[in-house]
Protein backbone atom coordinates (compact mmCIF):
# COMPACT_ATOMS: atom_id res chain seq x y z
CA UNK A 1 0.00 0.00 0.00
CA UNK A 2 3.04 2.23 -0.26
CA UNK A 3 2.36 5.50 -2.02
CA UNK A 4 4.94 7.90 -3.33
CA UNK A 5 4.47 11.08 -1.32
CA UNK A 6 5.53 14.40 -2.81
CA UNK A 7 5.69 17.87 -1.30
CA UNK A 8 5.03 20.51 -3.95
CA UNK A 9 6.31 23.79 -2.59
CA UNK A 10 6.77 27.32 -3.79
CA UNK A 11 9.63 28.98 -1.96
CA UNK A 12 10.01 32.70 -1.74
CA UNK A 13 7.99 35.57 -3.09
CA UNK A 14 6.51 34.17 -6.26
CA UNK A 15 2.81 34.22 -6.96
CA UNK A 16 2.78 32.08 -10.10
CA UNK A 17 1.27 28.82 -8.96
CA UNK A 18 -0.31 27.47 -12.11
CA UNK A 19 2.70 25.33 -12.93
CA UNK A 20 2.85 23.89 -9.44
CA UNK A 21 -0.85 23.07 -9.56
CA UNK A 22 -0.54 21.43 -12.98
CA UNK A 23 2.33 19.28 -11.74
CA UNK A 24 0.46 18.47 -8.51
CA UNK A 25 -2.52 17.20 -10.45
CA UNK A 26 -0.38 15.21 -12.84
CA UNK A 27 1.33 13.53 -9.90
CA UNK A 28 -2.02 12.77 -8.30
CA UNK A 29 -3.24 11.24 -11.55
CA UNK A 30 -0.15 9.08 -11.52
CA UNK A 31 -1.19 7.73 -8.12
CA UNK A 32 1.07 9.83 -5.91
CA UNK A 33 0.01 11.62 -2.74
CA UNK A 34 0.81 15.29 -3.12
CA UNK A 35 1.06 17.67 -0.20
CA UNK A 36 0.55 21.14 -1.63
CA UNK A 37 1.52 23.95 0.70
CA UNK A 38 0.80 26.98 -1.45
CA UNK A 39 2.64 30.23 -1.97
CA UNK A 40 5.38 32.12 -0.16
CA UNK A 41 6.99 29.32 1.79
CA UNK A 42 10.28 29.90 3.51
CA UNK A 43 12.95 27.20 3.21
CA UNK A 44 12.40 26.52 6.92
CA UNK A 45 8.69 25.93 6.37
CA UNK A 46 9.35 23.65 3.42
CA UNK A 47 11.84 21.52 5.32
CA UNK A 48 9.62 21.35 8.40
CA UNK A 49 6.61 20.27 6.33
CA UNK A 50 8.71 17.75 4.40
CA UNK A 51 9.84 16.13 7.64
CA UNK A 52 6.41 16.09 9.29
CA UNK A 53 4.87 14.56 6.21
CA UNK A 54 7.89 12.27 5.72
CA UNK A 55 7.75 12.81 1.98
CA UNK A 56 9.75 10.85 -0.56
CA UNK A 57 10.11 13.82 -2.89
CA UNK A 58 10.42 17.57 -2.43
CA UNK A 59 9.43 19.36 -5.64
CA UNK A 60 10.03 23.08 -5.76
CA UNK A 61 8.54 25.52 -8.21
CA UNK A 62 10.05 28.95 -8.71
CA UNK A 63 9.55 31.55 -11.38
CA UNK A 64 11.00 34.60 -9.68
CA UNK A 65 14.66 33.99 -10.36
CA UNK A 66 15.58 33.38 -6.74
CA UNK A 67 16.39 29.71 -7.32
CA UNK A 68 20.18 30.03 -6.97
CA UNK A 69 19.66 31.00 -3.35
CA UNK A 70 16.44 29.28 -2.37
CA UNK A 71 16.84 25.84 -3.95
CA UNK A 72 20.16 25.06 -2.22
CA UNK A 73 18.79 26.53 1.02
CA UNK A 74 15.90 24.08 0.92
CA UNK A 75 18.21 21.16 0.14
CA UNK A 76 20.42 22.02 3.10
CA UNK A 77 17.54 22.31 5.55
CA UNK A 78 15.82 19.15 4.33
CA UNK A 79 19.03 17.15 4.78
CA UNK A 80 19.53 18.69 8.21
CA UNK A 81 16.16 17.25 9.23
CA UNK A 82 17.67 13.82 8.72
CA UNK A 83 15.93 13.22 5.40
CA UNK A 84 18.94 11.90 3.56
CA UNK A 85 16.98 9.85 1.04
CA UNK A 86 14.41 12.40 -0.07
CA UNK A 87 14.54 13.13 -3.79
CA UNK A 88 14.74 16.89 -4.33
CA UNK A 89 13.71 18.30 -7.69
CA UNK A 90 12.83 21.71 -9.04
CA UNK A 91 11.10 23.46 -11.87
CA UNK A 92 10.02 26.84 -13.10
CA UNK A 93 11.82 29.61 -14.92
CA UNK A 94 15.37 28.39 -14.61
CA UNK A 95 18.01 29.16 -17.23
CA UNK A 96 19.86 26.08 -18.48
CA UNK A 97 23.11 27.70 -17.43
CA UNK A 98 22.01 27.69 -13.80
CA UNK A 99 21.19 24.01 -13.67
CA UNK A 100 24.69 22.53 -13.07
CA UNK A 101 25.13 24.66 -9.96
CA UNK A 102 21.75 23.55 -8.66
CA UNK A 103 22.67 19.92 -9.20
CA UNK A 104 25.94 20.52 -7.39
CA UNK A 105 23.90 21.82 -4.48
CA UNK A 106 21.84 18.64 -4.35
CA UNK A 107 18.87 19.24 -6.65
CA UNK A 108 18.63 15.95 -8.55
CA UNK A 109 16.89 17.31 -11.62
CA UNK A 110 15.35 20.51 -12.91
CA UNK A 111 12.30 20.46 -15.16
CA UNK A 112 11.96 23.59 -17.23
CA UNK A 113 8.90 24.90 -19.11
CA UNK A 114 7.71 22.56 -21.83
CA UNK A 115 8.64 19.38 -20.00
CA UNK A 116 5.81 16.87 -20.36
CA UNK A 117 4.42 16.08 -16.95
CA UNK A 118 4.80 12.40 -17.79
CA UNK A 119 8.58 12.91 -17.80
CA UNK A 120 8.44 14.20 -14.25
CA UNK A 121 6.33 11.23 -13.17
CA UNK A 122 8.73 8.77 -14.78
CA UNK A 123 11.76 10.48 -13.30
CA UNK A 124 10.31 10.28 -9.82
CA UNK A 125 9.36 6.63 -10.23
CA UNK A 126 12.85 5.82 -11.47
CA UNK A 127 14.77 7.74 -8.81
CA UNK A 128 12.69 7.71 -5.67
CA UNK A 129 14.17 5.75 -2.80
CA UNK A 130 11.56 3.57 -1.12
CA UNK B 1 15.43 4.76 11.47
CA UNK B 2 16.16 2.46 14.33
CA UNK B 3 14.13 2.29 17.52
CA UNK B 4 11.32 4.44 16.20
CA UNK B 5 9.03 3.79 19.17
CA UNK B 6 11.74 4.67 21.68
CA UNK B 7 12.54 7.83 19.77
CA UNK B 8 8.87 8.84 19.68
CA UNK B 9 8.71 8.52 23.46
CA UNK B 10 11.80 10.71 23.71
CA UNK B 11 10.02 13.46 21.79
CA UNK B 12 11.78 13.03 18.45
CA UNK B 13 9.51 14.68 15.85
CA UNK B 14 11.09 12.91 12.89
CA UNK B 15 10.53 9.58 14.65
CA UNK B 16 6.87 10.53 15.03
CA UNK B 17 6.72 11.17 11.29
CA UNK B 18 8.42 7.85 10.58
CA UNK B 19 6.04 6.00 12.89
CA UNK B 20 3.01 7.39 11.07
CA UNK B 21 4.57 6.46 7.72
CA UNK B 22 5.15 2.89 8.92
CA UNK B 23 1.50 2.63 9.98
CA UNK B 24 0.14 4.17 6.80
CA UNK B 25 2.10 1.88 4.56
CA UNK B 26 1.65 -1.23 6.69
CA UNK B 27 5.39 -1.68 7.00
CA UNK B 28 6.81 -4.66 8.83
CA UNK B 29 7.77 -2.62 11.85
CA UNK B 30 4.33 -1.08 12.24
CA UNK B 31 2.98 -3.66 14.62
CA UNK B 32 6.02 -3.51 16.89
CA UNK B 33 5.81 0.28 16.99
CA UNK B 34 2.14 0.15 17.99
CA UNK B 35 2.76 -2.55 20.58
CA UNK B 36 5.49 -0.48 22.21
CA UNK B 37 3.56 2.77 22.11
CA UNK B 38 0.11 1.52 23.11
CA UNK B 39 0.79 1.51 26.87
CA UNK B 40 1.60 5.21 26.61
CA UNK B 41 -1.72 6.23 25.07
CA UNK B 42 -4.98 7.35 26.60
CA UNK B 43 -4.10 10.90 27.63
CA UNK B 44 -4.79 13.06 24.62
CA UNK B 45 -8.18 14.62 24.05
CA UNK B 46 -9.35 13.86 20.53
CA UNK B 47 -11.47 16.36 18.62
CA UNK B 48 -13.21 15.37 15.42
CA UNK B 49 -13.87 18.10 12.90
CA UNK B 50 -16.18 17.25 10.04
CA UNK B 51 -18.46 18.98 7.57
CA UNK B 52 -18.91 19.58 3.86
CA UNK B 53 -16.01 20.65 1.66
CA UNK B 54 -15.49 24.40 1.71
CA UNK B 55 -16.99 24.90 5.15
CA UNK B 56 -13.67 26.14 6.48
CA UNK B 57 -12.65 23.15 8.59
CA UNK B 58 -8.93 23.64 7.99
CA UNK B 59 -9.04 27.37 8.60
CA UNK B 60 -11.01 26.76 11.79
CA UNK B 61 -8.63 24.04 12.92
CA UNK B 62 -5.73 26.44 12.38
CA UNK B 63 -7.34 29.06 14.60
CA UNK B 64 -8.45 26.55 17.23
CA UNK B 65 -4.98 25.05 17.38
CA UNK B 66 -3.49 28.50 17.92
CA UNK B 67 -5.90 29.14 20.78
CA UNK B 68 -4.88 25.86 22.42
CA UNK B 69 -1.25 26.84 21.92
CA UNK B 70 -1.95 30.16 23.63
CA UNK B 71 -3.21 28.08 26.56
CA UNK B 72 0.05 26.15 26.61
CA UNK B 73 -1.27 22.91 25.18
CA UNK B 74 0.51 20.84 22.52
CA UNK B 75 -1.53 20.00 19.46
CA UNK B 76 -1.55 17.19 16.93
CA UNK B 77 -3.47 17.54 13.69
CA UNK B 78 -4.41 14.84 11.22
CA UNK B 79 -5.87 16.33 8.06
CA UNK B 80 -7.61 13.88 5.78
CA UNK B 81 -8.30 14.47 2.10
CA UNK B 82 -9.90 12.16 -0.43
CA UNK B 83 -7.83 9.79 -2.54
CA UNK B 84 -8.84 9.43 -6.17
CA UNK B 85 -10.79 6.24 -6.65
CA UNK B 86 -9.25 5.98 -10.12
CA UNK B 87 -5.58 6.75 -9.73
CA UNK B 88 -5.23 6.13 -6.02
CA UNK B 89 -3.43 9.45 -5.72
CA UNK B 90 -4.46 12.47 -3.71
CA UNK B 91 -3.94 16.17 -3.35
CA UNK B 92 -3.44 16.74 0.36
CA UNK B 93 -4.16 20.43 0.56
CA UNK B 94 -5.23 21.13 4.13
CA UNK B 95 -1.81 22.32 5.30
CA UNK B 96 -2.16 25.34 3.06
CA UNK B 97 -4.64 26.82 5.53
CA UNK B 98 -2.43 26.04 8.49
CA UNK B 99 0.95 27.28 7.32
CA UNK B 100 1.67 29.32 10.45
CA UNK B 101 1.68 26.15 12.49
CA UNK B 102 4.44 24.48 10.50
CA UNK B 103 7.23 26.11 12.48
CA UNK B 104 5.57 25.73 15.87
CA UNK B 105 7.30 22.91 17.73
CA UNK B 106 4.25 22.47 19.90
CA UNK B 107 2.22 21.40 16.87
CA UNK B 108 2.58 18.33 14.68
CA UNK B 109 0.56 18.19 11.50
CA UNK B 110 0.15 15.24 9.17
CA UNK B 111 -1.87 14.90 6.00
CA UNK B 112 -3.42 11.57 5.06
CA UNK B 113 -5.33 10.36 2.02
CA UNK B 114 -8.39 8.20 2.46
CA UNK B 115 -6.76 5.54 0.24
CA UNK B 116 -9.94 3.79 -0.64
CA UNK B 117 -11.14 3.41 2.91
CA UNK B 118 -14.91 3.67 2.48
CA UNK B 119 -15.46 5.60 5.65
CA UNK B 120 -12.53 7.90 5.07
CA UNK B 121 -11.17 6.93 8.44
CA UNK B 122 -9.49 3.61 8.73
CA UNK B 123 -7.73 2.05 11.63
CA UNK B 124 -4.63 3.76 10.31
CA UNK B 125 -5.96 7.14 11.34
CA UNK B 126 -6.80 5.77 14.77
CA UNK B 127 -3.23 4.43 14.99
CA UNK B 128 -1.79 7.77 13.94
CA UNK B 129 -3.83 9.39 16.71
CA UNK B 130 -2.36 6.90 19.18
CA UNK B 131 1.18 7.63 18.08
CA UNK B 132 0.62 11.36 18.56
CA UNK B 133 -0.95 10.57 21.94
CA UNK B 134 2.09 8.54 23.01
CA UNK B 135 4.33 11.36 21.76
CA UNK B 136 2.62 13.57 24.31
CA UNK B 137 0.14 15.73 22.43
CA UNK B 138 -2.51 17.18 24.74
CA UNK B 139 -5.11 17.75 22.04
CA UNK B 140 -5.41 15.96 18.71
CA UNK B 141 -7.60 17.23 15.88
CA UNK B 142 -8.84 14.79 13.27
CA UNK B 143 -10.17 16.73 10.33
CA UNK B 144 -12.10 14.72 7.81
CA UNK B 145 -13.25 14.85 4.25
CA UNK B 146 -16.79 15.61 5.29
CA UNK B 147 -18.75 13.65 2.73
CA UNK B 148 -20.67 10.49 3.26
CA UNK B 149 -19.75 7.78 5.68
CA UNK B 150 -16.76 9.55 7.14
CA UNK B 151 -19.03 11.78 9.17
CA UNK B 152 -20.17 8.76 11.08
CA UNK B 153 -16.73 7.20 11.26
CA UNK B 154 -15.22 10.17 12.95
CA UNK B 155 -17.43 9.71 15.98
CA UNK B 156 -15.67 6.45 16.51
CA UNK B 157 -12.26 8.13 16.66
CA UNK B 158 -13.02 11.29 18.60
CA UNK B 159 -14.02 12.24 22.14
CA UNK B 160 -15.87 15.33 20.94
CA UNK B 161 -17.11 15.83 17.39
CA UNK B 162 -17.77 19.20 15.84
CA UNK B 163 -19.75 19.56 12.64
CA UNK B 164 -18.89 22.66 10.64
CA UNK B 165 -21.53 24.10 8.35
CA UNK B 166 -21.80 27.26 6.29
CA UNK B 167 -24.87 29.27 5.37
CA UNK B 168 -26.20 29.51 1.88
CA UNK B 169 -25.57 25.95 0.75
CA UNK B 170 -28.79 25.84 -1.19
CA UNK B 171 -31.65 24.37 0.79
CA UNK B 172 -30.45 24.47 4.37
CA UNK B 173 -32.02 21.09 4.91
CA UNK B 174 -29.51 19.71 2.41
CA UNK B 175 -26.77 20.47 4.85
CA UNK B 176 -28.55 18.69 7.62
CA UNK B 177 -28.58 15.21 6.19
CA UNK B 178 -28.99 11.99 8.06
CA UNK B 179 -26.02 11.28 10.23
CA UNK B 180 -24.76 14.79 10.80
CA UNK B 181 -27.40 15.70 13.34
CA UNK B 182 -26.75 12.51 15.21
CA UNK B 183 -22.99 12.79 15.45
CA UNK B 184 -22.41 16.44 16.25
CA UNK B 185 -21.64 17.25 19.86
CA UNK B 186 -21.17 20.82 18.72
CA UNK B 187 -22.36 22.56 15.56
CA UNK B 188 -20.41 25.51 14.26
CA UNK B 189 -21.71 27.81 11.59
CA UNK B 190 -18.61 29.22 9.97
CA UNK B 191 -18.58 32.23 7.61
CA UNK B 192 -21.29 33.48 9.95
CA UNK B 193 -21.14 36.92 8.35
CA UNK B 194 -22.73 35.45 5.22
CA UNK B 195 -26.46 35.69 4.54
CA UNK B 196 -28.47 32.90 6.03
CA UNK B 197 -26.38 32.24 9.12
CA UNK B 198 -29.22 33.00 11.52
CA UNK B 199 -31.66 31.04 9.40
CA UNK B 200 -29.36 28.02 9.46
CA UNK B 201 -29.00 28.28 13.23
CA UNK B 202 -32.78 28.33 13.57
CA UNK B 203 -33.17 25.35 11.25
CA UNK B 204 -30.55 23.39 13.19
CA UNK B 205 -32.24 24.18 16.47
CA UNK B 206 -35.58 23.11 15.08
CA UNK B 207 -34.07 19.84 13.89
CA UNK B 208 -32.51 19.25 17.29
CA UNK B 209 -35.87 20.00 18.92
CA UNK B 210 -37.52 17.42 16.70
CA UNK B 211 -34.98 14.89 17.82
CA UNK B 212 -37.35 13.19 20.22
CA UNK B 213 -34.86 11.51 22.53
CA UNK B 214 -34.05 13.67 25.53
CA UNK B 215 -30.31 13.80 25.63
CA UNK B 216 -28.35 15.25 28.50
CA UNK B 217 -26.16 17.34 26.27
CA UNK B 218 -27.94 19.64 23.89
CA UNK B 219 -25.41 20.36 21.10
CA UNK B 220 -24.74 24.08 21.12
CA UNK B 221 -24.83 26.03 17.86
CA UNK B 222 -21.74 28.19 17.63
CA UNK B 223 -20.98 30.91 15.11
CA UNK B 224 -17.55 31.72 13.81
CA UNK B 225 -15.81 33.74 11.16
CA UNK B 226 -12.66 31.68 11.17
CA UNK B 227 -10.53 33.75 8.83
CA UNK B 228 -11.14 36.78 11.04
CA UNK B 229 -10.50 34.80 14.21
CA UNK B 230 -14.02 35.50 15.49
CA UNK B 231 -15.80 33.04 17.78
CA UNK B 232 -12.72 30.86 18.27
CA UNK B 233 -12.22 31.20 22.00
CA UNK B 234 -15.90 30.42 22.55
CA UNK B 235 -15.60 27.17 20.56
CA UNK B 236 -12.54 26.10 22.58
CA UNK B 237 -14.45 26.89 25.77
CA UNK B 238 -17.34 24.75 24.50
CA UNK B 239 -14.96 21.86 23.77
CA UNK B 240 -13.90 22.16 27.40
CA UNK B 241 -17.51 22.14 28.59
CA UNK B 242 -18.28 19.01 26.57
CA UNK B 243 -15.15 17.34 27.85
CA UNK B 244 -16.14 18.05 31.43
CA UNK B 245 -19.67 16.92 30.76
CA UNK B 246 -18.79 13.52 29.32
CA UNK B 247 -16.01 13.06 31.84
CA UNK B 248 -18.40 13.80 34.66
CA UNK B 249 -21.22 11.51 33.59
CA UNK B 250 -19.05 8.59 32.56
CA UNK B 251 -19.80 9.03 28.88
CA UNK B 252 -16.13 9.56 28.09
CA UNK B 253 -15.30 6.12 29.41
CA UNK B 254 -18.21 4.61 27.50
CA UNK B 255 -17.10 6.28 24.26
CA UNK B 256 -13.51 5.21 24.65
CA UNK B 257 -14.57 1.67 25.42
CA UNK B 258 -16.70 1.65 22.25
CA UNK B 259 -13.75 3.08 20.39
CA UNK B 260 -11.36 0.43 21.60
CA UNK B 261 -13.85 -2.26 20.61
CA UNK B 262 -14.41 -0.77 17.15
CA UNK B 263 -10.70 -0.40 16.59
CA UNK B 264 -10.18 -4.03 17.54
CA UNK B 265 -12.88 -5.10 15.09
CA UNK B 266 -11.45 -2.86 12.35
CA UNK B 267 -8.04 -4.36 12.97
CA UNK B 268 -9.43 -7.88 12.73
CA UNK B 269 -11.29 -6.99 9.53
CA UNK B 270 -8.12 -5.59 8.11
CA UNK B 271 -5.97 -8.59 9.05
CA UNK B 272 -8.47 -10.99 7.60
CA UNK B 273 -8.73 -8.87 4.46
CA UNK B 274 -4.96 -9.02 4.18
CA UNK B 275 -5.03 -12.78 4.47
CA UNK B 276 -7.61 -12.99 1.70
CA UNK B 277 -5.58 -10.63 -0.46
CA UNK B 278 -2.48 -12.71 -0.10
CA UNK B 279 -4.03 -16.15 -0.37
CA UNK B 280 -6.78 -15.63 -2.87
CA UNK B 281 -6.09 -12.52 -4.94
CA UNK B 282 -2.34 -12.31 -5.31
CA UNK B 283 -1.83 -15.96 -6.19
CA UNK B 284 -4.46 -15.79 -8.91
CA UNK B 285 -6.77 -18.22 -7.19
CA UNK B 286 -9.62 -15.79 -7.52
CA UNK B 287 -9.24 -15.52 -11.30
CA UNK B 288 -9.63 -19.28 -11.65
CA UNK B 289 -12.65 -19.21 -9.37
CA UNK B 290 -14.22 -16.40 -11.38
CA UNK B 291 -13.96 -18.49 -14.56
CA UNK B 292 -15.67 -21.43 -12.84
CA UNK B 293 -18.33 -19.12 -11.46
CA UNK B 294 -18.94 -17.45 -14.83
CA UNK B 295 -19.42 -20.85 -16.41
CA UNK B 296 -21.97 -21.61 -13.70
CA UNK B 297 -19.99 -24.73 -12.71
CA UNK B 298 -20.02 -23.30 -9.21
CA UNK B 299 -21.31 -20.16 -7.48
CA UNK B 300 -19.77 -17.35 -5.38
CA UNK B 301 -21.53 -18.48 -2.19
CA UNK B 302 -20.18 -22.01 -2.25
CA UNK B 303 -16.67 -20.84 -3.06
CA UNK B 304 -16.71 -18.15 -0.39
CA UNK B 305 -17.80 -20.69 2.20
CA UNK B 306 -15.00 -23.04 1.10
CA UNK B 307 -12.36 -20.31 1.41
CA UNK B 308 -13.55 -19.29 4.85
CA UNK B 309 -13.67 -22.83 6.21
CA UNK B 310 -10.15 -23.44 4.87
CA UNK B 311 -8.96 -20.27 6.58
CA UNK B 312 -10.45 -21.37 9.83
CA UNK B 313 -8.85 -24.81 9.84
Amino acid sequence: MDKIKVLVAKPGLDGHDRGAKVVARALRDAGFEVVYTGLRQTPEQIAAAAAEEDVDVVAMSLLSGAHPHLFPAVVKLVREKGMKDALIIGGGVIPDGDIPALKEAGVSEVFTPGTPTGDIVEYIKAHVKK
Amino acid sequence: MENIAEEVLKGNRYALAKAITAIENERENAMEIMQKLYPHTGHAYVLGITGPPGAGKSTLTDKLAKEYRRQGKTVGIIAIDPSSPFSGGAILGDRIRMNDLTLDDGVFMRSMGTRGSLGGLSHKTADAVKVMDAFGMDVIFVETVGVGQSEVDIVKAADTTMVVLIPGMGDDIQAIKAGILEIGDIFTINKADHDGADKLATELNMMLDLDGVMKEWRPPIMKTIANQNIGIAEVVETFGKHHNHIDGNGQLTVRRTERTKNEMLDLLDSRIGEHIRRNVVENGKIDKLVEEIKARRTDPYTEAAKIVSEMLK
